[in-house]
């Protein structure tokens, strides 16, 4: 009895996320008169691929793919890089200040400046329309930091570092040498979460940037998606009618929402075993 | 103060004591490598997390860019009476607090229930199949989920209107509809967020000592019995701190999914605290009032923050400090 509810709900759970992921994909491949009528359930009618051959043709998206990937890769490797190193600063019990530097992180935790506070800092900075803009504010997230300080302190024995001070090893040595080749699972662990979490982020690009040639891609999606305005090659120029451009219009977002969702879900599997050891490090540090 | 002593007679009982402030120098001079280790993230805290929150003064002041931050002209709590006072003010705070404590009420438990029957399968290869496709959807940016909405949930061609007609109803305008915006919004954000979340909940099950559960096992318990007595129990501490935390963010939660989900249509539900601060300030650049506004959105947060965790303390259950 108990197994078949928790078997069927669990089932029922599995196919409310995955039919929908499945349906994009099929009716990206599909006339979308036959989406228009109902005619398209478990597999593509009509067969085409002309969304995606207008998606690769668009300037505007492969734009804003480059800035994701330039945004992304530049993000992940400040966030992890400052986060690694200060955490293990604060994981050091020898660290003078070493209750006031924790105490400086942790109350941003609970108090903010607020969004009108924040973007006039950035303005001031001379930063609106720069890159900075997108990767800077964000960079530091103080869980983050918790999480590895606490790997840093369970699995950075003492020992070993009256060891390497014995052999004449200097903090940045020690640090460098031996902490961080001894932490693969969390540096694997941060590059994750920040390429994510910074692939899937729009709204510090949409308030910082105006200029549309620094729109990184989630930002170029929200105007597709979203707003509807159709991209230049998608557009009303060079198609017959206007129910040409509707009906590419809505092939052209089913695509894109496979175009943009396809890296992540393609390293998925392999980010399962990385995630669920975060997890655990932040259950039980909470 | 006390933290300050302790670790002052800890260090004097590791090194050999020398007193003054020459031997603070000393210590720090030791460990300026780790200063330096540290300073990158100090840096960006202290830019972009402390200069706001000193910028924040402007809510009390009538801001212009040429004056600064703490130039500008005081005027006390003007902006503030002017935002409790305007006509914005109720449907505001009732779509705030609405579409977050029911998301809350709604989602909360979702995950919990999930993880214990994921932490019930005896497969494991079943077990680790249903957590990669149940927290799948997190990987998924918010821009394409609401994209997604719209594009499921069209009243030409959505699938969910073509089921409704093929069902024999009237197809719905769900983005258009003040009366959707909240079941969508809830909805949408248990399919992303609920497996995610879910993984703390089977991490905290898995740190269960196994004899309990062979102890009740030999005893006759069912499985329902043993979740409700061993798992349940087992977890209810972390439980509790993702509860205050949540209630901690009620007024934030999801504004970014909120604002990509307006329509001009949906607004009489769909706009919040957050949502208004964005507009009125960064696209009507008053500044100072819509300061304010997230200062008093704030404010709330942070009471009801410590109003929890003051209760689950008094109740004996694990509170955040």
């Amino acid at each position: 009895m108990f197994n078949t509810v928790a078997i069927g709900t669990l089932l029922v759970a599995i196919v409310a996320i995955l039919y929908p992921l499945y349906f994009i994909v099929i009716a990206s491949f599909s006339e979308p008169a036959e989406i228009l009528n109902g005619n398209v359930w478990l597999w593509p009618r009509g067969f085409t691929t002309e969304g995606y051959s207008r998606i690769f043709a668009d300037s505007t998206i492969w734009r804003g793919f480059a800035n994701s990937v330039l945004y992304t890769a530049l993000g992940t490797a400040i966030s992890v890089i400052s986060i690694l190193c200060g955490a293990y600063a604060l994981s050091r019990k020898d660290l003078y200040g070493r209750t006031f530097f924790m105490l400086l992180f942790i109350i941003t935790m609970f108090i903010d400046g607020g969004l009108i506070a924040r973007y006039l800092v950035v303005r001031d900075l001379g930063m609106l329309d720069t890159t900075w803009a997108v990767i800077l504010p964000g960079a530091v997230g103080v869980w983050n930091l918790i999480i590895a300080r606490a790997f840093f302190e369970n699995n950075v024995p003492g020992e070993l570092r009256e060891a390497a001070q014995l052999d004449g090893a200097n903090d940045f040595r020690f640090f460098f040498q031996i902490v961080l080749p001894l932490s693969k699972p969390l540096i694997f662990l941060m590059i994750m979460i920040h390429l994510v979490a910074n692939w899937n982020a729009f709204f510090d690009a949409l308030i910082y940037l105006d200029d549309e040639s620094k729109y990184p891609l989630q930002l170029v999606l929200r105007n597709v998606l979203i707003q509807s305005e159709v991209t230049s090659s998608g557009g009303t120029a060079g198609l017959d009618s206007y129910a040409a451009a509707q009906r590419l219009g809505e092939l052209i977002k089913y695509g894109m929402i496979v175009i943009s969702s396809l890296p992540l879900l393609i390293i998925l599997p392999f980010m399962q075993k990385h995630f669920t050891k975060g997890a655990l490090l932040g259950a039980v540090k909470s | 103060m006390t933290t300050q002593t302790t670790r002052e007679t800890r260090n004097a009982r590791s090194h050999p004591p020398r007193g003054g402030i020459a031997s603070h120098v000393k210590r720090m001079k030791r460990s300026w490598q780790l200063y330096v280790l540290l300073a990158p993230a100090t840096l960006l805290v202290l830019v972009f997390k402390y200069w706001p929150m000193y910028g924040a003064q402007i809510a009390f002041r009538n801001y212009n860019p040429a004056d600064g931050f703490a130039g500008s002209p005081w005027v006390g709590l003007e902006h503030f009476s002017r935002f409790v006072t305007s006509f914005q003010f109720e449907r505001l705070l009732a779509n705030t607090l609405t579409v977050n404590a029911l998301g809350l009420l709604i989602a909360f438990p979702v995950p919990i229930v999930l993880a214990l029957i994921v932490n019930q399968l005896q497969s494991e290869r079943f077990k680790k199949f249903a957590q990669t496709v149940l927290y799948s959807p997190s990987f998924i940016s918010v821009v394409v989920v609401v994209g997604m909405i719209h594009l499921l949930f069209s009243p030409r061609s959505g699938i969910v209107n073509n089921a409704l007609v093929a069902l024999g109803s009237e197809p719905i305008f769900f983005m258009g509809s003040p009366d959707w915006f909240r079941p969508l919004y809830i909805g949408s954000d248990i399919w992303q967020n609920a497996g995610f979340s879910m993984i703390v909940y089977l991490a905290a099950l898995t740190a269960i000592d196994p004899a309990l559960h062979e102890a009740a096992r030999v005893d006759g318990a069912s499985k329902w019995q043993r979740i409700k007595h061993i798992d349940i129990p087992g977890i209810l501490p972390v439980i509790t701190i993702l509860f205050i935390l949540a209630i901690g963010n009620l007024f934030n939660l999801g504004f970014e999914k909120v604002l990509l989900m307006q329509t001009d249509l949906n607004l009489p539900t769909s706009e919040v605290i957050q949502t208004y601060v964005y507009k009125a300030g960064l696209q009507q650049a008053q500044f100072s009032y819509s300061a304010a506004i997230g200062l008093f959105n704030s404010l709330i947060n942070l009471v009801l923050l410590l109003t929890f965790n003051w209760i689950a303390r008094r109740a004996g259950q694990s509170s955040l400090w």
